[in-house]
């Protein structure tokens, strides 16, 4: 049901009412607006000097550009690792041998289970004690963290994706493949999963906002990503407050771009596949809220 | 395991105590995203265009923000630079800020699960409740909303569950939970880091596994079956 079918077209009692709900709504908004902007005129937060100096081009070039690449670069290094993970843990969800299931099943929800930052934590503090003995670098073991934590999370997310594609498909795909001899894991790597992948195409474009917001998480293990340049920016000029803003925009706009992408392929994959291509969707059809 | 025992005489209290900060934060903030959220909904669903656009465009901004820029934007800039404090003790102060800062953030998330629920109900509810006279208001009280929730019960346990996970983002507003206690327990006694992982990850799944088996049966019991 859309959301159009709620009401009629208005006539001309409900438009009168519909412009002073609309003058009400102006005036919430207002009263709500103008004490927070007065109070950010009173506290100095509007001189127009904070936000340039937020917005300047060495503001950009020594502050949220490396911070953004190293936002980009942990987030895209996770979305392949953890692609690959929920492939595998996908295919082991849903083997022939019910033992394995189970054994990735218990896996894939411990995963789920446990908070991102609990992981991060853990896997910084494990890398630091690792660099002693000299296998990775002290200075990289926050970096290594958040790959870690962000695989193994939204590879069991993934996993979760591919199993719920597998079980959307008509069941006819199966017995297709099974009808011109196919075992259970040919159909499933032939027949299945193939269909299943486009199908959750959107889905996982989805996931990757999940991931790339869930790389600001780095921030609280001393990750230098943007939020943490952002920070430093804005603490040594006083401006806290604009450059945590500017971080904030770009990671919207980003994630809005993600988005709008995802919504594109769900409608011109849906003729590529027997499953369903409904975007923006987590395994549960709501996109599941992460940090 | 000696080594164990002397660390949890150490520790051994604090460990309760900080689960039940995450568990105090989850409870508020689910009462306040889930508040927020219906009448995010409602604006969403609402005739009223200028309250349509200010829904969506709260949810666009707000779901596409990192939680950890919502509560350093909270702690540092409006607490930092701008002064607003909520109570005079310190630890209370960052408390609010923490629950404030979940609130808005799974406010858009809570308003999107409503929006699902509100998909699954038949188009001829809604004509029928026009049909004897209702307006916007008394139709989405009385024949939408209550229909809407209860079909909107999976996705919205979905989001009290990932609230719940969340709670762990205080710590980035110095509040003292689960996540900043592993750590300062890793940092004492790394020899025994994996078992103190476990049990902060085993103590977040007695948490948030129970909430999954309830939403289910919840759903189980009150979707409205068509």
């Amino acid at each position: 049901m859309s959301a159009s079918v709620l009401f009629d077209a208005p006539g001309p009692a409900a438009r009168r009412r519909i412009l002073i709900a609309n003058l009400v709504a102006a005036v919430v908004v207002l009263a709500v607006a103008v004490p927070v902007l007065l109070r950010l005129q009173e506290r100095g937060q509007l001189e127009p000097r904070r936000w340039t100096a937020a917005l300047d081009a060495s503001a950009w070039s020594d502050y949220y550009l490396p911070g953004l690449q190293f936002t980009l670069q942990s987030a895209g290094i996770a979305v392949v690792t953890s692609v690959v993970f929920g492939l595998v843990f996908g295919f082991l969800r849903l083997a022939p041998l019910a033992p394995v299931r189970a054994v990735a099943a218990v896996i894939v929800e411990f995963l789920r289970a446990v908070p991102v930052l609990i992981m991060m934590v853990f896997f910084y503090q494990a890398f630091a004690l690792a660099s002693r003995s000299g296998v990775i670098n002290a200075a990289d073991s926050p970096y290594y963290a958040v790959i870690a934590a962000l695989t193994l999370y939204n590879g069991a997310v993934i996993a979760e994706l591919v199993r719920s594609g597998v079980r959307s498909l008509p069941k006819g795909q199966r017995e297709a493949a099974a009808a011109i001899g196919m075992t259970p894991n040919q159909s499933l790597r032939l027949v299945e999963v193939p269909q299943a992948l486009v199908a959750m195409l959107p889905s996982l474009l989805s996931q990757f906002v999940v991931i790339l917001k869930d790389s600001a998480l780095g921030y609280l293990i001393g990750f230098f990503e943007l939020l943490q340049y952002a920070r430093q920016l804005g603490s040594g000029q006083g401006n806290i407050l604009q450059t945590l803003v500017v971080a904030a925009a770009i990671f919207i706009v980003i994630n809005l771009i993600l988005t709008s992408v995802a919504t594109l392929l769900s409608r011109r994959l849906s003729s590529r596949t027997a499953g369903r291509t409904t975007a923006p969707t987590g395994p549960d059809g709501v996109r599941a809220a992460s940090a | 395991m000696e080594s164990l025992s002397t660390l949890m005489e150490q520790y051994g209290t604090q460990v309760p105590a900080a689960f039940w900060t995450n568990i105090r934060l989850a409870l508020l903030a689910t009462l306040g995203s889930f508040a927020l959220g219906v009448l995010l909904a409602l604006c969403r669903i609402s005739p009223v265009a200028s309250l349509r656009a200010l829904g969506t465009g709260y949810v666009h901004v707000v779901r596409n923000t990192p939680l950890t820029i919502l509560m350093l934007l909270g702690v540092l800039a409006v607490w930092g630079q701008l002064k607003i404090t909520f109570a005079p003790d310190f630890h209370l102060n960052f408390f609010i800020y923490a629950v404030i800062a979940l609130s808005l953030y799974h406010a858009a998330f809570m308003c999107e699960a409503i929006r699902s629920g509100v998909n699954t109900v038949p188009l001829g509810q809604a004509e029928a409740a026009r049909a004897i006279g209702l307006g916007f208001l008394p139709a989405a009280r009385l024949v939408i909303l209550p229909q809407a929730l209860r079909g909107a019960i999976t996705p919205l346990g979905n989001t009290v569950i990932a609230l719940t996970k969340n709670t762990t983002v205080a710590a980035a507003a110095s509040v003292a939970e689960a996540s900043g206690l592993m750590k300062t327990m890793i940092e004492f006694r790394p020899d025994v880091m994996v078992a103190i992982f476990l049990t902060f990850a085993i103590g977040f799944c007695l948490i948030v596994i129970p909430i999954g088996l309830l939403t289910t049966w919840a759903s189980d019991k009150w979707a409205v079956a068509r």
